[in-house]
């Protein structure tokens, strides 16, 4: 390969089947030899976080809205067909069924092929999450113009 | 097509996109220089998935071959880098 192919990816979406696509083309990515980034904002934090930890200095409306916007990788809901977790649930066991990797596994893959996960800081301050409440595997605490620096040589970039 | 001998073999029948492709490029790394993986698969999207993964990481296609039950196997050749 003459030069180095890039990929940036922003996750803004929280669902498990969105996540999934996201990761899905991340690790083909990583597997052709791209030096792949994505990107956590809004919802798409949600498959970064630890679950039931918060930052240490949240207000009221931060713990509130944490409260609501419950779910890290193991529990995402379905953009559709969610039917309150029945949804997921029935996916999860279809893609066991079929020999799927599951979005822990996917992740899991997408790090042993050096993708890089940035969360996006503005949102970890409405979400009331800070570094300690993320996963290990989070790379860099990042806001829009260090994505855009890497995203201006890109080849491909999504936002999904 | 000619026969071709592998060095090593890779099962991934019952595994989907993009599993196969992620395999292959672990097992790769195990494999010298000029060395042939076979890719057992039932994914039919490896047909045009392994080309293109070869075509991008320089790898070398030899081509593939489609058993009567289903199973497709698919060869490549690592490449010198």
């Amino acid at each position: 390969m003459a030069e180095e192919n890039k990929m940036t990816i922003i996750l803004f979406s929280g669902e498990m089947d969105k996540a999934l696509a996201a990761f899905t083309l991340a690790t083909t990515a990583g597997s052709m030899g791209f030096k792949v980034t994505m990107f956590f904002t809004f919802w798409g934090l949600n498959v970064l976080k630890k679950g039931g930890l918060l930052a240490k200095k949240t207000n009221f409306l931060q713990k509130m809205f944490a409260f609501m916007n419950r779910g890290t990788k193991d529990s995402l809901p379905l953009s559709k067909f969610n039917f309150s977790g029945a949804g997921p649930a029935m996916m999860k066991l279809l893609m066991t069924q079929k020999k799927m990797a599951s979005l822990p596994e996917m992740m899991k893959l997408a790090k042993e092929l050096g993708v890089k996960f940035e969360a996006c800081t503005t949102s970890c301050n409405i979400m009331g999450v800070d570094r300690e409440a993320l996963i290990d595997e989070v790379d860099e605490m990042v806001g829009a113009a260090s994505y855009l620096g890497d995203a201006k040589n890109s080849n491909v970039n999504l936002f999904i | 097509m000619e026969n071709i001998t592998p060095d090593s073999t890779l099962d991934c029948v019952g595994l989907y996109c993009p599993v196969p492709i992620i395999k292959t490029t672990q097992k790769l790394k195990e494999l010298k220089a000029g060395e042939i993986l076979e890719i057992d698969a039932d994914d039919e999207g490896i047909l045009k998935d392994m080309p293109a993964w070869c075509k991008t990481t320089g790898n070398e296609y030899l081509g593939e071959e489609k058993g009567s039950d289903g199973i497709i196997k698919v060869f490549v050749r690592k490449s010198k880098q």
